[in-house]
């Protein structure tokens, strides 16, 4: 009864605290969630009501979001990264440990209601992997013997922040984050990892005027960095254009592709330059609120965030009359995100920062239309910001003439993987994928999966090839893989997470998926025939055409660029076509008991490591 | 009235005008467009894909896509008819549809496409998941085994009724119809008159008592392949 009476007491607070605003529903429910440990159904009821929904919406977005359970869970949860990264690294071997220590299986909870456990998708730590998130405590470089030592410093003292002995390089170490990661930048470049003094580059913008704006960022050839390479003058002039009278910038912080970290090295080294470009983005396109939609794992940085936000208002950076421009007024809010790689995708994004399931919207209209609440809202990737603040800081002209022909300026690359330096790289476009490969000291990879599990699995034959929009155009994620790796195994990693992370809404992303692993777990076990291959192949092509949004047009990729560039790994496990007729049938394994009985091979299958059975060559001798 | 204008679907000139999608459109004129998730009078949802279309080399749902002076729409070819064959089966395979034992064999959208594109069998393996029922209901009898997550019965409950029985939950192939209760579909405001139970182009909300008012062999799909009716304009108009 009293704790009937407590729990309603607390969740109607925190609506209240958001103003009873379902456009908050993310903010309110992860605070149930810290609070409480679930968000039960009887949080679900006092939420609707609270917001005037209906307990089904709540309950709808509730149960899509990885980080919010409606079970109760611990007060720690252990969310180890189960990325082919981390795996590749001993994840899973660690995963074995908590498992023994804790005394519970991944997905439960211990008894004391302590801690629970459970698998995540990347949480961008792959340079530094295995990785765990630990409550918001983010652990890298995770052992067996650490993690032993993890679960039984939790029981002494039940607080994630004490297990971060040693603070990491740069801000890591600022007493906001005070985490463990470090920025493994190896190679900084002009545009993201140069210094920048704060305020410069919006003051030169508000000089001109909005449309210049846009000029300068067209003339400067700029395109989103995100992977798809919209330009970003182009989806501004939309955006300034479309009809209404509020406008949103949104950042786009929810760095979820596997493999990918430099968007946490951006925001852990540079804000200033990202606000400073969102607020010049906000001037150029006429949008006086500005949200940066930041992923659930990178919540350790929020705080300094935050911090950075208020120096930056105290400095007239933000707010009203900003560096003394009469009437351009903006500031940014922080969304935090909730678990869900889908939110990347920019209509689903806007979903999510509305308060809703995560699902990408109906296209039209576009966001430059009608985007975040129905208004014209232009969503730019933290790499792109940072790029316009450079551009208007130094000159479309000399951000131009960095790069290649095609495309202009640097890009970041998040490398990972069998390399001697994974780490974060700025190199100008025009690079090529073996230059990079040199330089992390990956001489011997046979497969880089270039661009995440959305990108492509390509072998030496592409090492000359260049990054660049028109060649190989990528949102920086780069995955190597040694001689000693399996990559179909890696391949069916790949498709666990597109069907983890699907949203569901379109058949062929939620189901085609499924079925594209099932017929790759069949060729990598050895029961596969050529017909398959050709199944797989046309599978994967009718999911990359029908799907509705960038998930599922991109997920058959880790089948289909295998197939392409590493068709001998599948032929080399195919069945031989004598034993095809039905491949699913081991007839090998059929006729173990009759040889046992009989006590001689069958005439018809002979064994295919050609031993003799025992009892037969007896006879025979 | 508003401004028409013309377009091209499979060779044939249509009129569309603004505001239409090209399902719309294409229905006015006597063409159908293959789909499931689609219902009149229900905001558009574009989740089952069956009525992708190629539109200017590139493919689009044709329930979502406005319909666009000088657009070339590809609907009947063979590479649609294709991706539209893999993903009826993809939907056969991911529930559990045994239209022999399901009493709304032949009056089932599904199984209409299904016998429309002359699929057998399908060419996925089953994937036999388990689904619960809700039976709590008086009047109303939900199994989720056959549903196909078209949502229909949540934009009808919500659009038309006014009510919110039905929402979705979970994400990928977890995803789920769940009924705005703690536990069934009893407990909300339901009613058997809704248009959110009608709405339903499967077996998966059912009207109790109500399975063979009409009989085998008169069913809607029974002599004629589904989107007959629209397809009858066409001929209408012609004669």
């Amino acid at each position: 009864m009293s704790q009937d009476h407590e729990l309603e007491r607390s969740v109607r607070a925190i609506c209240q605290a958001h103003d009873r605003d379902a456009g908050r529903l993310l903010d309110i429910v992860r605070q149930v969630q810290v609070r409480e440990g679930q968000v039960s159904g009887a949080a679900l009821d006092l939420i609707a009501e609270e917001l005037g929904q209906q307990r089904v919406e709540v309950e709808g977005v509730v149960s899509f979001y990885a980080f919010f359970s409606e079970e109760p869970q611990g007060r720690i949860v252990i969310r180890l990264c189960g990325d082919v990264i981390d795996r590749m690294q001993g994840a899973e071997r660690v995963g074995k440990v908590l498992e023994d220590e804790l005394g519970i299986r991944f997905g439960e909870t211990t008894e004391d209601g302590l801690i629970s456990l459970e698998w995540t998708a990347c949480i961008g730590m792959s340079d530094q992997a295995p990785a765990a998130l630990v409550g918001n405590v983010i652990v890298t470089q995770l052992a067996t013997d650490a993690a032993r030592d993890l679960v039984r410093e939790l029981r002494k003292h039940g607080d994630p922040q004490r297990l971060v002995r040693t603070f990491g390089d740069g801000n890591n170490a600022h007493e906001r984050v005070r985490a463990m990661v470090v920025n493994n930048i190896r190679q900084a470049g002009p545009v993201i990892l140069a210094e920048m003094e704060k305020g410069s580059a919006i003051r030169k913008s508000v000089a001109l005027s909005p449309a210049e704006v846009v000029r300068a960022v067209k003339t400067a050839r700029l395109r989103g960095r995100g992977g798809a390479g919209f330009p970003t003058g182009m989806k501004w002039q939309f955006t300034r254009t479309a009809e209404g009278d509020t406008r949103y910038i949104i950042c786009n912080a929810d760095e979820g592709e596997p493999g990918t970290f430099k968007d946490r090295v951006i925001l852990t080294e540079r804000p200033h330059l990202l606000f400073e470009g969102m607020t010049i983005a906000g001037y150029a396109i006429g949008a006086e609120k500005g949200i940066l939609y930041l992923r659930a794992e990178y919540a350790y940085l929020r705080s300094m965030l935050e911090e950075v936000l208020d120096t930056r208002r105290e400095k007239g950076l933000l707010g009203a009359h900003i560096c003394g421009k009469e009437g351009f007024a903006f500031d940014i809010r922080i969304q935090l995100g909730a678990g869900a790689y889908i939110c990347g995708e920019e209509t689903a994004l806007i979903s999510s920062a509305e308060g809703l399931r995560g699902d990408p919207k109906n296209r039209p209209p576009f966001p430059a239309q009608k985007g975040y609440k129905g208004c014209p809202s232009s969503v730019n990737n933290v790499e792109t910001l940072c790029c316009v603040a450079r551009i208007m800081d130094n000159g479309a002209g000399w951000f131009a003439q960095l790069g290649s022909e095609c495309s202009s300026g640097t890009k970041l690359f998040s490398v990972s993987g069998d390399c001697r330096s994974p780490g974060i790289y700025e190199l100008p476009f025009g690079t090529t994928l073996g230059e990079l490969l040199e330089l992390v000291g990956a001489g011997d990879a046979v497969g880089v999966q270039v661009g995440g599990p959305s990108g492509k699995m390509v072998g030496p034959a592409d090492f000359d090839r260049e990054f660049c929009f028109d060649d190989l155009a990528t949102g920086g994620s780069i995955m190597v893989f040694g001689p000693e790796r399996d990559l179909l195994e890696v391949a069916s990693g790949f498709m666990d997470f597109f069907i983890d992370e699907s949203c569901g809404y379109c058949t062929p992303c939620r189901v085609g998926n499924v079925l594209l692993k099932e017929r790759l777990d069949k060729v990598r076990a050895g029961l596969a025939d050529a017909s398959d291959l050709d199944y797989l192949e046309r599978l994967g092509e009718t999911v990359r055409t029908a799907s509705r949004c960038g998930l599922g047009q991109t997920s058959p990729n880790p089948i289909l660029s295998t197939l392409e560039n590493f068709r001998p790994l599948y032929e080399a496990r195919l069945k031989s076509p004598d034993e095809s007729l039905l491949a699913t049938f081991d007839i090998q394994g059929a006729l173990e008991e009759s040889r046992g009985i009989t006590g001689r091979d069958s005439l018809h299958f002979r064994r295919e490591d050609g031993r003799q059975n025992s009892q037969e060559k007896g006879a025979t001798a | 009235m508003s401004e028409t204008f013309t377009f091209v679907i499979d060779d044939k000139e249509i009129e569309g005008c603004f505001g239409q999608t090209i399902l719309e459109a294409a229905e006015e004129a006597g063409v159908y467009i293959p789909r499931l998730c689609h219902l009149k009078g229900l905001t558009p949802f574009g989740s089952c894909r069956v009525c992708t279309c190629m539109v200017n080399g590139r493919a689009m749902a044709a329930c979502t896509q406005p319909a666009a002076p000088g657009m070339i729409v590809e609907n009947a070819s063979e590479r649609v008819t294709e991706i539209r064959k893999s993903l009826v089966e993809m939907l056969f395979v991911e529930g559990n549809h045994f239209c022999m034992f399901c009493e709304r064999s032949g009056d089932c959208e599904l199984q209409g496409l299904a016998y429309r594109f002359g699929i057998a069998a399908p060419r996925y393996p089953y994937l036999f998941p388990e689904r619960d029922l809700d039976a709590s209901h008086d009047d109303i009898f939900i199994d989720r085994n056959r549903c196909v997550l078209c949502g229909r019965c949540v934009r009808a409950s919500r659009e038309k009724d006014g009510k919110h029985v039905f929402g979705f939950v979970g994400r990928g192939p977890a995803k789920r119809v769940q009924v705005n209760a703690e536990a069934a579909l009893a407990e909300t405001k339901v009613a058997v008159t809704d248009e959110a139970v009608a709405a339903c182009p499967v077996g998966a909300i059912l009207k109790k008592r109500t399975a063979y008012r009409v009989p085998v062999g008169e069913r809607r799909y029974d002599h004629e392949p589904i989107g007959s009716d629209i397809e009858k304009r066409r001929t209408a108009a012609a004669e």
